[in-house]
């Protein structure tokens, strides 16, 4: 079969001839990726991701699947094991509407904060999108992940996946015992609460998944005996004074739980007179996944500002080394205008400052001061201005920093400029607006002060408090909102989560809005 | 450091569970939408997927937010192009509000729709749902078409269950004559040449010069040997299957019905359903169906669907002028011998005095012997459905038709009030063709 023989070597040795002549060989040509480009690609991005940049990133595992997948995965908050809710039907449903009519692309990549770092790439992507996206998500948001002191303090890494399977074949372990529809009543619940369900001060000990499972274990054990020692203790207490006996200390039990509480369903898993252990579980799955979620909601700007940074960063140096053709330059940067786009706020695209433009400008601001710095620079920012170990200084940054401090302690002078920035202020009687900043000097601070405010959580977001319960009357929970600015919370939202709040307590629940301006019309309905 | 995984193969539709649930929980708003579809969709098309609005209500996500607007507020806006300090900017009306520009966070009025679309599997459920078809009448409906894998000669690749070992030898074997691969036998035969000749304990010069020849050839002949594979992928082969699909004959459903003042929105509805449910178990046997209407007063004629469905006559009932046209059509385009011929016919039940008799000896000479089935159901209101309980009484096409049933197994007749009580009429059909597959 001599046939067979030449087949199978022709291609090997039609290989090297081609590559011979050229003496800088790109890494790929044309739009078609293979495993073997992605391959050289990674390896060439790592280089100067690691040699040059100087990333710190987990291992990456770069998962390729195709649209529908893509669909799925947006629709489960783009993790692979969640647990099932209709939520996420909905979703999915909503999703799948707007990308079959064509109305929304689909993201080129997905990524998750675990180690390894997995990150999901479309095939559909070209080659040179892969490279884009795997300078932005496998090394920008992977080394974000990995360093950054928030995600370092609230998120287990290593654990996350495993956590995850385990939730997903509790809860439906549950709904094959309980029935669907109790599950389902518990998880929409807990959801309404999520943002609610997270420790923002302070972190408890971190149990591993052993110490998970084997708590579970006893949890099943105890399942006879559920009752919360607080209300047995309390019971017990009016037994004794039923006999007659006035009892010598009487401990408030409210002195046993830590109150202000502000992790609603942290408390409510504790505390809760009425929740059976499997409820307390599912609320204790819904606050650590809330929790986990927690630092990427607190770091848009700088997450994505990081990521695109570096892919800028990347494949200029790829394409300066002369490792990507410049039709593939164009391609990415193509895609990197389009991500990095601010609409004017008079623009009919305008939905708020692009996290991605706000991020990439100031950390490319930073570097050009580091390496370029003006007087302005010198004024503002004497430490950064002519330093350059811009590599440093982003590196610390990315640590240290969330948005909101950020944006306080680095937004520049001339990004405020770029941006024409302006700053508005209105009370709700008036019918106007003020502007009260532009971007000039005088105006500057405010602008920054401003921005870093709407960036950030505990003043975009209401704070609920659980301050007090009423232990030896109806046992009525007592909630309290602190509210900035003189505003209020939207009233339909309010009372249904309120009704939320009592199927998982089983008693009255109160809200007490502090400070809360008093409604106009709306709040009628 | 790196791992890339192609997970394309990977299962899709990881999101069915949840879209279930979603499914469950908005159920009501669904089976209203997908009733709509029924009453205004064509035939034909009515197990067509489609785009579904619920009220967003059941459906909320609430979590405590900040009523936008609210308060005092304070925002940062980019493009500034004629703003100086102290300016100030008329508020935007009330709705996306200055705020936080999230459409759909408008309370009050809001009662934003949340649209999908639903998957022709999910509307038949919800379709058959109504209906209360047993779960294995509804699963073998919903079945498209089907096919049988045919033999189709070999191919180079496949699936290793499918490999065609007697092809697979037979090819490496004349591979292997070909190449002149050097079998166990002649291999065995030589090294019993040579170790015979080993064994002499004084070999002569002949005897040695042979060794070393037999050496060589031995090791020549294992060289071969490893080189030329006994089986090499391009010898293996594997079946080969086409799908062939079922050969399936045409059938022509007649939908029969009185369109006479009588007959209202809800009496059209629930025939509507009636020939519905008729058509979608005809599509699961045959690959084409053609639909036939007929409506008829004292005259009948035939129409497309929506005069059938939506227009009004007026006039007395006589059945039996539709029974002959529809014979006419039979005999015009339809000859029995080519076609499966279906017919349903709905109606309330009044016919011109003296014309049953006429019916009845016209189905029996003209339309029985033809058709594969024929269903007739009489629609009665609710009230009427609580003291008509017999099926021995009832007005005169009733009584008449009865005549029909002791004789010919494939007439089947029923009254109903509700959608729920379709379903019994095809009961039998369905028992009759579970049979018939069951012998095949």
């Amino acid at each position: 079969m001599p046939d067979a023989t030449q087949t199978k070597k022709s291609p090997a040795k039609r290989k090297p001839r081609k590559a011979a002549p050229k003496k800088p060989a790109y890494l790929f040509e044309g739009p078609d990726w293979s495993f073997d480009t992605m391959n050289r690609t990674y390896a060439a991005i790592e280089e100067i991701a690691l040699k040059e940049l100087g990333l710190d990133i987990y291992p990456n595992q770069i998962e390729i699947i195709s649209s529908e997948q893509m669909l799925d995965a947006y629709a489960s908050t783009g993790m692979p094991l969640m647990y099932g809710h209709w939520s996420f039907g909905k979703s999915f449903l909503s999703e799948e509407r707007l990308y079959r009519k064509g109305l929304r692309g689909l993201a080129y990549e997905i990524i998750i904060n675990s180690s390894p770092c997995i990150s999901y790439n479309m095939e559909d992507n070209t080659m040179a999108t892969q490279t884009l996206v795997m300078a932005h998500a496998a090394f920008g948001h992977n080394h974000f992940f990995k360093n950054n002191h928030l995600f370092r303090m609230w998120t287990d890494a290593e654990g996350i996946l495993d956590y995850l399977e385990y939730a997903r074949t509790f809860i439906a372990d549950c709904e094959e015992r309980y029935g669907e529809r109790e599950v389902e009543r518990i998880l929409d619940a807990a959801h309404a609460l999520m943002p609610n369900g997270v420790f923002r001060y302070e972190r408890p000990a971190r149990p591993t998944l052993r110490e998970e499972r084997l708590r579970h274990r006893e949890r099943l054990a105890q399942e006879e005996a559920e009752v919360n020692y607080l209300w047995e203790r309390l019971q017990a207490k009016q037994r004794r004074k039923g006999a007659g006996r006035r009892p010598v200390e009487q401990v408030d039990p409210r002195s046993q739980i830590q109150m202000p509480e502000e992790n609603v369903l942290f408390f409510l898993e504790q505390y809760s007179p009425i929740l059976a252990n499997w409820q307390r579980e599912i609320l204790r799955i819904t606050r650590h996944i809330a929790q986990y979620f927690y630092p990427q909601r607190q770091t848009k700007v700088m997450n994505e500002g990081c990521a695109t940074f570096c892919h800028y960063y990347i494949v200029n140096r790829l394409h300066e080394k002369g490792l990507i053709t410049d039709g593939a330059l164009f391609e990415i940067l193509h895609q990197h205008t389009g991500v990095i786009t601010q609409p004017d706020f008079d623009d009919p695209r305008f939905s708020g400052i692009n996290p991605y433009a706000l991020g990439f400008a100031m950390m490319s601001d930073i570097k050009r001061m580091a390496l370029e710095p003006t007087e302005e620079d010198r004024e503002y920012f004497p430490r950064i201005a002519g330093a350059g170990n811009w590599q440093d200084i982003l590196k610390n940054v990315w640590a240290n920093y969330r948005d909101e401090s950020f944006i306080q302690q680095f937004l520049s002078p001339k990004v405020v400029r770029d941006f024409h920035m302006f700053s508005l202020q209105g009370e709700e009687r008036s019918r106007y607006y003020t502007v009260n900043g532009i971007h000039d000097d005088r105006g500057f601070r405010t602008i920054r002060n401003t921005l870093a405010r709407n960036h950030d959580l505990s003043v975009i977001e209401p704070d609920i408090q659980v301050v007090d319960v009423d232990f030896l009357g109806d046992r009525s929970l007592f909630l309290e909102c602190h509210m900035s600015d003189g505003a209020r919370l939207a009233t339909r939202d309010r009372d249904s989560v309120l009704r939320h709040v009592e199927t998982l307590w089983g008693f009255d629940v109160e809200l007490d809005e502090i400070g809360a301006s008093p409604g106009t019309g709306a709040d009628v309905s | 450091m790196k791992n890339f995984i192609d997970r394309r193969l990977n299962p899709k539709d990881k999101s069915l569970g949840n879209r279930r649930r979603f499914l469950r929980r908005v159920r009501g708003q669904v089976k209203a939408s997908v009733d709509d579809a029924i009453r205004n969709r064509k035939i034909a098309d009515v197990d067509r997927g489609d785009k579904v609005g619920v009220p967003a209500d059941g459906i909320r996500e609430p979590r405590f937010r900040y009523e936008p607007g609210s308060g005092r507020v304070e925002r940062v806006l980019p493009g500034n192009k004629q703003f100086g300090v102290g300016d100030r900017i008329r508020k935007p009306p009330q709705q996306g509000g200055g705020g936080a520009g999230k459409q759909g966070s408008n309370d009050g009025e809001g009662e934003d729709e949340f649209a999908f679309v639903l998957s022709r599997e999910e509307f038949l459920d919800i379709f058959f749902e109504d209906l209360e078809l047993p779960d294995l009448i509804k699963h073998t409906m919903k079945e498209m078409k089907t096919f049988k894998p045919r033999r189709a000669g070999y191919s180079v690749t496949g699936s290793p269950s499918n490999l065609a070992v007697t092809n697979t030898m037979k090819n490496a074997m004349g591979r292997r004559i070909a190449l002149r691969r050097p079998s166990n036998a002649e291999v065995a035969a030589l090294k019993e040449e040579l170790f015979k000749l080993e064994k002499k304990s004084e070999p002569s010069a002949a005897d040695r010069k042979r060794m070393k020849a037999l050496r060589e050839e031995i090791e020549e002949k294992n060289r071969r040997r490893a080189a030329i594979p006994y089986i090499d992928p391009l010898d293996v082969r594997f079946k080969m299957f086409d799908k062939e699909p079922q050969p399936n004959a045409n059938a022509v459903m007649f939908c029969l019905m009185d369109v006479s003042a009588s007959m209202g929105e809800r009496e059209k509805d629930l025939a509507k359903r009636f020939f519905v449910l008729l058509h979608l178990f005809l599509t699961r046997r045959y690959d084409k169906i053609e639909l036939v209407f007929i409506r008829h007063t004292h005259n009948a004629q035939e129409v497309d669907e929506d005069t059938f469905f939506h227009s009004r006559e007026t006039g007395g009932t006589v059945v039996s002028t539709a029974l002959e046209e529809m014979r006419k059509i039979i005999d015009a385009r339809y000859p029995a011998s080519d076609w499966n011929i279906y017919a349903a016919q709905a109606s309330d039940g009044d016919n011109f005095p003296g014309d049953s008799d006429r019916c009845l000896a016209f189905m029996r000479e003209a339309i029985m012997p033809l058709v594969q089935y024929f269903a007739y159901i009489e629609i009665i209101d609710e009230a009427e459905a609580e003291f008509l309980l017999s099926d021995e009484t009832g007005v005169e096409l009733w009584t008449t038709y009865k005549k029909l049933t002791a004789d010919w197994g494939n007439f089947a007749m029923k009254r109903i009030s509700r959608p729920a009580d379709i379903y019994p009429v095809f009961r039998e059909l369905f028992a009759r063709n579970a049979r018939e597959s069951a012998h095949a």
